[in-house]
């Protein structure tokens, strides 16, 4: 062993070490900023040791120099660019965004590989030579087109770019993807049997595969695929690692694969939702129209702001309940407005955060710290739950599946099982919403109908900002 | 490396993956899964040895180039975005008296 590969074997080792310690300790509140950047810095590690390598053995050509500056500069420019700019509320669709590139990135690279089969060096590289290499050749490019068409199609789902076209509900998809998924089989086989040219095929069915397999899957179910995806991309790097003989891609790649299976599991819980049913049963809304939750509202209370600020001003504890409506009409900040004039008057409030409030787990927890809203205000469901009996008001601001009683209820409702907060519990519910229309499930809301719930129709941004109107004319929160 | 040695290590680091993230609070659910996202443009290494080894050959060298700035873009993308976000919850205990 001569000195640079003992300089890469340690800088590599150090890298996979302080990438596992960043992965762990984005898992917990307190050590994940420092972990993020832990894990960016072990990143930067791995380009020198790489680097160093080389040029301590090969040597690197200028032209290769090149390359590399205007592949890098491009790169983390548009993706520096874009996390600056990119608002909170879109965070799952950019995720998606960056995910669908890694595997882009892995794709290339198997292809580039594959097509131009690089002169043997130093090490074994000799391509396609091994049936080793060509299945890993054949698996970069299956997941990694897989992971940027799918990405690219969920990204575009949530941007409202695309629509769930009709057909992808019925029995067709299934029968269409099992072609794409066939003939993606056969194109593997021949090319590792050595059939370079159906490495087109292989690419273009994979990503077909990856559109058709995506494109089915309705809103609320997108962030458990993005998150599957997020693995794939894992995988691919992994993947890709075996093509070009990296043991650092292979466990960085393995390590983000496992975790975002891991991740993905989390998520399907926290839904009531099993991934098979995610991938394979449509979007809920369409399985739900004919059941028992699909009926008419026969009590529906709706009330003034007036009477709501009123109701408000008389309590002593306020719960609130944000939900995706609150973040698309972008209220965090106005909410925090109304929220402040509360606790001013010594009214008690808190946030009760479903695990799958906004579109991402999480996602809510991001929107409301961007509004100023301490940390310890925000209550998981679990806390909060007991509480709700003690409450004298609970304020619904665009949430509605999350608390649907009938998932405690009703046994033949497909909401069943999923945990819900328990709002209909407090004295008084206000629901702030545009108008009737369902959730994402498309299911009918039992708390709506009961006696205790009083609709506020409206813009939640809109209806805010009169609360805050209201609130100040009854003096709340001027002292 | 042999093949066989590399499947360890592939079977070792998705072991350590499964153990890594047993308990996470939903609050970071988003920013764990853009920040391992950002990780998984570890790819960047395989497209900067493609570079390397290119030799002259433009095509490879334009494939690697475009393929770098695919992965640089997923990493340094990912890692701004998650620490914007972690940034906002670090941000609550000085504000707090």
């Amino acid at each position: 062993m001569n000195l640079p590969v003992i300089i890469k074997f340690v800088i590599d080792l150090l890298a996979v070490l302080l990438l596992a310690l960043g992965i762990k300790g984005l898992s917990k509140v307190k050590s994940a900023r420092d972990a993020n950047r832990l894990a960016a810095f072990a990143m930067s590690l791995s380009v020198v040791g790489l680097l160093s390598y080389y040029l301590g053995t090969s040597g690197i050509a200028i032209q290769s120099w090149i390359w590399i500056i205007i592949g890098s500069i491009l790169g983390s420019l548009f993706g520096a660019i874009l996390a600056k700019k990119v608002p909170m509320t879109s965070m799952p669709e950019t995720v998606a965004l960056f995910n669908g590139c890694g595997g882009m990135s892995s794709l290339l690279v198997a292809l580039g590989v594959a097509i131009f089969p690089i002169s043997g060096g130093q090490e074994n590289f000799d391509f396609f030579k091994s049936l080793i290499n060509e299945i890993s050749i054949s698996v970069s490019i299956f997941v990694g087109a897989i992971t940027f068409t799918g990405s690219i199609v969920a990204m575009a789902k949530l941007q409202g770019w695309l629509s769930t076209p009709g057909w992808t509900q019925s029995k067709v998809r299934h029968f269409v993807n099992i072609v794409f998924a066939v003939a993606s089989l056969i194109a593997f086989f021949d090319l590792i049997k050595g059939n370079t040219s159906s490495i087109w095929l292989l690419v273009i069915v994979s990503s077909l595969l990856g559109i058709g397999v995506t494109l089915p899957i309705g809103g609320a179910d997108m962030p458990v695929v993005i998150s599957l995806l997020n693995s794939y991309s894992g995988i691919a790097a992994a993947a890709a690692g075996f093509v070009v003989d990296s043991q650092l891609l292979i466990v960085a790649g393995a390590m983000v694969g496992a975790a975002g299976l891991i991740l993905t599991q989390v998520m399907c819980k926290g839904m009531n939702r099993s991934l098979v049913s995610v991938l394979f049963g449509g979007s809920l809304s369409a399985q739900s129209t004919s059941s028992s939750g699909s009926g008419e509202y026969t009590n529906i209370t709706s009330c003034s702001v007036e009477e709501c600020a009123l109701t408000l001003e008389a309590a002593n504890k306020v719960i609130i309940v944000p939900g995706y409506g609150l973040a698309v009409a972008q209220a965090q900040h106005t909410l925090r407005e109304v929220t402040k004039k509360l606790e001013q008057n010594g009214i008690e409030v808190v946030y009760a955060i479903h695990p799958v409030a906004g579109r991402m787990p999480g996602h809510m927890n991001v929107l409301l710290a961007e509004a100023d809203v301490p940390y310890e205000q925000l209550k998981e469901m679990d806390v909060v739950n007991p509480d709700f009996p003690a409450t004298d008001v609970v304020l619904v601001l665009g949430a509605n599946d999350v608390v649907n009683p009938q998932a405690k209820n009703d046994s033949s409702s497909p909401l069943y099982g999923m945990p819900v907060l328990d709002v209909q519990e407090a004295r008084t519910v206000f629901v702030i919403k545009r108008g009737m229309s369902a959730g994402y499930s498309g299911i009918k809301n039992d708390l709506f109908d009961l006696p205790n719930t009083s609709m506020v129709f409206g813009d939640a941004k809109k209806v805010l900002n009169d609360l805050i109107g209201e609130l100040k004319d009854l003096g709340v929160g001027e002292k | 490396m042999s093949f066989i040695s590399l499947l360890w290590v592939l079977l070792l680091g998705s072991l350590l993956g499964l153990e890594l993230i047993g308990k996470v609070p939903p609050t970071l659910h988003t920013p764990l899964m853009s920040g391992a996202n950002a990780i998984s443009g570890i790819t960047m290494l395989a497209a900067l040895t493609l570079i390397v080894k290119a030799e002259g050959n433009v095509p490879l060298l334009i494939i690697g180039s475009v393929s770098l700035g695919f992965a640089l873009f997923n990493v340094v993308g990912g890692f701004f975005v998650t620490d914007r976000m972690l940034a906002m919850f670090s941000r609550k205990p000085s504000n707090k008296k």
